[in-house]
């Protein structure tokens, strides 16, 4: 049986180191943002024949086309070059392209997008709406579903513990990625936005479970056990169920992450980290709170 | 009993069958309709055009917009792309125009011909019938001040008013004395709109063109006086092109990813829950071809995120049955009969699946609004596919073991 009351401090302040590391690796490297927030230019080709390097294409375009701020990687697995500039216009794509088509024999492009500074000022405001309003949504719902459970915790804690432990499934991906963006040059795009809002819809589905058996169990034993000794039990009771839900999910995540298109993998990717955390949080960090959250001094309750 | 939960079975089994034979992009699905696949998977571009609509009244301003549309549409159909999309957005307190091209072979010369500014020219003519000869003037819509639709004193006909500024006045009232009696063609983008006949010379820039307008043509050229004549410039903001090649690598290492997952899922349900496992792994094909089914009647249009967020409810899907089975195994460790356990199964996960999926419906709600159209995709199928995994699990796993699994 696994003893989450008994170990709480060391869950809940393992929770804590990892939220505060994430959060102190965003405030310190920031999250590197791609064109969707900064507007840009990103442009995938390939040049199968004869395939120049990385300085030789950015010569070409520093010198030729006249652009200092280039920036471009080489995708291994799908031999592809992938090039970073300002936002430009049809104009002068179609004159890059002529101008490398020329240089380069065997240009093919494969995609080429290219979006003003405007859209992503408009993007990010609705991102940050958007994840407001989700977390404000599920914690609130919360709330209302267990709203019948007055004691020995009102339900509005069942709400902000949502929140707490939902904060929690939002950061550490977000950290990650902040991580990734300083190391590895990993921008974040619009697809992560959605990937954190995912993994918020999804991550509260544990804890649900759990919450749930913590009311039925109340119910049945109309106080008699340990408020403590409830959740332990509540919580082994529904492992199994906890687990087994974000496997199957991980289990298709996997799929797409290893065998599924490779736009998507960031974002697949910042998925797999939100569901790992979500059943870490549901049960070892949602749970301990339920407990603390009851041992608050009656001045709290209303 | 039994048999009316078999035959409910049957029902959602051979509905679950046509379904699959609909989705299928071969045979017979296929050929009373297609798939309606996004641009990152048949290629395409996505534009996306703001208009400058600072030098343009605030009353004239939908009009203009509507009248830019509506030329832009005409010349993208030009193209012969199936079913380009042309609609105006608006964001962040600008207009803007968002064209959608997929499957389009030469994306430069549509954004090309897209980016000019719509021309209106008059043209003289001479001849009738088949050896009509149009004659260009100098008179072009940058001369037009204004246009506005009116109605006949008399008749109520609609007319259009326009009219014209000081140099252009002049330039019409020439037109006009040399043209009495003969019509006068109005071009738009080089393709001839109107035909109206001069019945005399006229001076001071205003003219009303009468003729056999309903209040729609009537309106639609208004519109388009007011978009080639006001100077609304647009300039394209957002493009997004991808080839057809990567579209369709796109498409299959999805596909493929699909398939691998949805059977990692079922061996795991197979290996966990053993006979239970068969039934969810059964009840999943199911829900499989009829949520594809669904996609494709409404329809919704596939993209990549569409299709990623369909395959996520793959793995979403099953969670209501493991809730479902933990509970039963529980039950029946209580001591009840497997029926038994099943109806307490059922009933007790219920409050556990209906707070579980309506946390990812308000999650998919609020995608749906606050994003883009690629993530409006994904919040859509996202949307549909936990609806239709909640009548899955319910109805068709339950139906499952209410007819195979027996009281020992």
């Amino acid at each position: 049986m696994l003893n989450i009351i008994g170990h709480k401090n060391i869950f809940l302040s393992a929770a804590a180191v990892l939220i505060g590391a994430a959060v102190l690796v965003i405030a310190v490297f920031g999250l590197k943002q791609g064109i969707d927030f900064k507007g840009g230019t990103l442009w995938t080709f390939s040049i199968p024949v004869n395939q120049p390097s990385i300085e030789d294409i950015e010569n070409v375009f520093r010198t030729d086309l006249g652009i200092a701020d280039v920036r471009i990687t080489f995708d291994t697995s799908n031999n592809n070059f992938l090039a970073r500039l300002p936002a430009e216009n049809e104009v002068e794509h179609q004159k890059f392209s002529a101008v490398l088509k020329n240089k380069f024999g065997a240009f093919n492009e494969l995609s080429f997008q290219s979006i003003g500074p405007s859209i992503g000022r408009e993007l990010r405001n609705k991102s940050f709406i958007a994840i407001g309003l989700v977390l404000l949504g599920i914690s609130l719902y919360i709330a209302f579903a267990f709203r019948k459970v007055m004691k020995p915790v009102s339900s509005w804690k069942y709400g902000w513990i949502t929140l707490i432990s939902l904060f929690h499934d939002v950061a550490i991906p977000a950290g990650l990625l902040a991580v990734l963006g300083r190391f590895a040059n990993i921008e974040i795009d619009g697809n992560f936005v959605v990937a954190l809002l995912v993994v918020m819809g999804f991550s509260v589905h544990d804890t649900i479970v759990v919450f749930d058996r913590i009311r039925e169990n109340l119910v049945l034993d109309r106080g008699k056990t340990e408020f403590g000794t409830l959740i332990n039990q509540s919580v082994n009771q529904t492992l199994a169920r906890s687990i087994n839900t974000s496997l199957t999910l991980i289990l298709v995540l996997l799929a797409l992450y290893f065998v599924g298109p490779i736009a998507l993998r960031y974002f697949i990717l910042t998925l797999l980290v939100g569901v790992t955390t979500g059943i870490y949080s549901s049960i070892f960090v949602a749970s301990p709170l339920l407990l603390i959250f009851h041992r608050q001094p009656t001045s709290t309750r209303k | 009993m039994r048999q009316r939960n078999a035959l409910f079975l049957l029902i959602i089994v051979f509905a679950a069958v046509l379904s699959a034979i609909f989705v299928y992009p071969k045979w017979l699905g296929a050929r009373w309709r297609e798939w309606r696949l996004g641009l990152d998977l048949v290629g395409g571009s996505h534009l996306v055009y703001e208009v400058d609509l600072s030098q343009v009244g605030a009353g004239d301003r939908s009009s203009v917009v509507n009248g830019l549309r509506d030329v832009i549409e005409r010349r993208v159909n030009l193209f012969g792309v199936s079913e380009p999309q042309v609609f105006v957005a608006q964001a962040g307190g600008k207009s803007q125009l968002v064209v959608e091209l997929a499957g389009i072979q030469n994306i430069s010369d549509a954004i090309k011909m897209i980016g000019e500014t719509p021309l209106l020219d008059f043209r003289e003519v001479e001849g009738e019938g088949t050896s009509t000869a149009f004659i260009p003037t100098n008179l072009t819509g940058r001369y037009v001040k204004s246009a506005q639709l009116t109605f006949d004193q008399t008749t109520q006909a609609p007319e259009v008013a326009i009219s014209f500024n000081d140099e252009g006045g002049k330039i019409f009232e020439q037109l006009t004395g040399k043209n009495v009696g003969k019509p006068l063609a109005i071009f738009l983008d080089d393709a001839l709109i109107e035909m109206p006949t001069v019945r005399e010379r006229i001076s001071g820039g205003q003219a009303v063109i009468t003729g056999r307008f309903t209040i729609q043509t009537a309106k639609q050229l208004v519109e388009r006086f007011n978009a080639g004549a006001l100077p609304a410039p647009i300039t394209l903001i957002d493009q997004l092109t991808v080839s057809p090649s990567l579209g369709v690598d796109s498409l299959n290492k999805a596909i493929v990813a699909g398939v691998i997952g949805t059977l990692l899922v079922m061996i795991f349900m197979l290996f966990y829950y053993g006979r239970f496992g068969i039934f969810a792994s059964l009840a999943l094909v199911i829900y499989i071809f009829l949520t594809l089914g669904v996609f494709k009647i409404i329809p919704i249009t596939l993209t990549l995120a569409g299709l990623a967020g369909f395959i996520i409810t793959i793995g979403m899907a099953v969670d209501a049955n493991i809730l479902i089975f933990e509970r039963v195994r529980e039950e029946i460790k209580k001591g009840l009969s497997r029926t038994a356990a099943i109806q307490e199964g059922f009933h007790r996960a219920w409050p556990s699946i209906r707070d579980s999926n309506t946390s990812t419906i308000l999650t998919a709600i609020i995608l749906y609004f606050f994003t883009s159209s690629f993530v409006k995709g994904f919040a859509l199928t996202l949307l549909v596919g936990v609806l239709v995994s909640m009548f899955s699990a319910i109805t068709t796993t339950r139906l499952f073991l209410k007819v195979f699994v027996h009281d020992k």
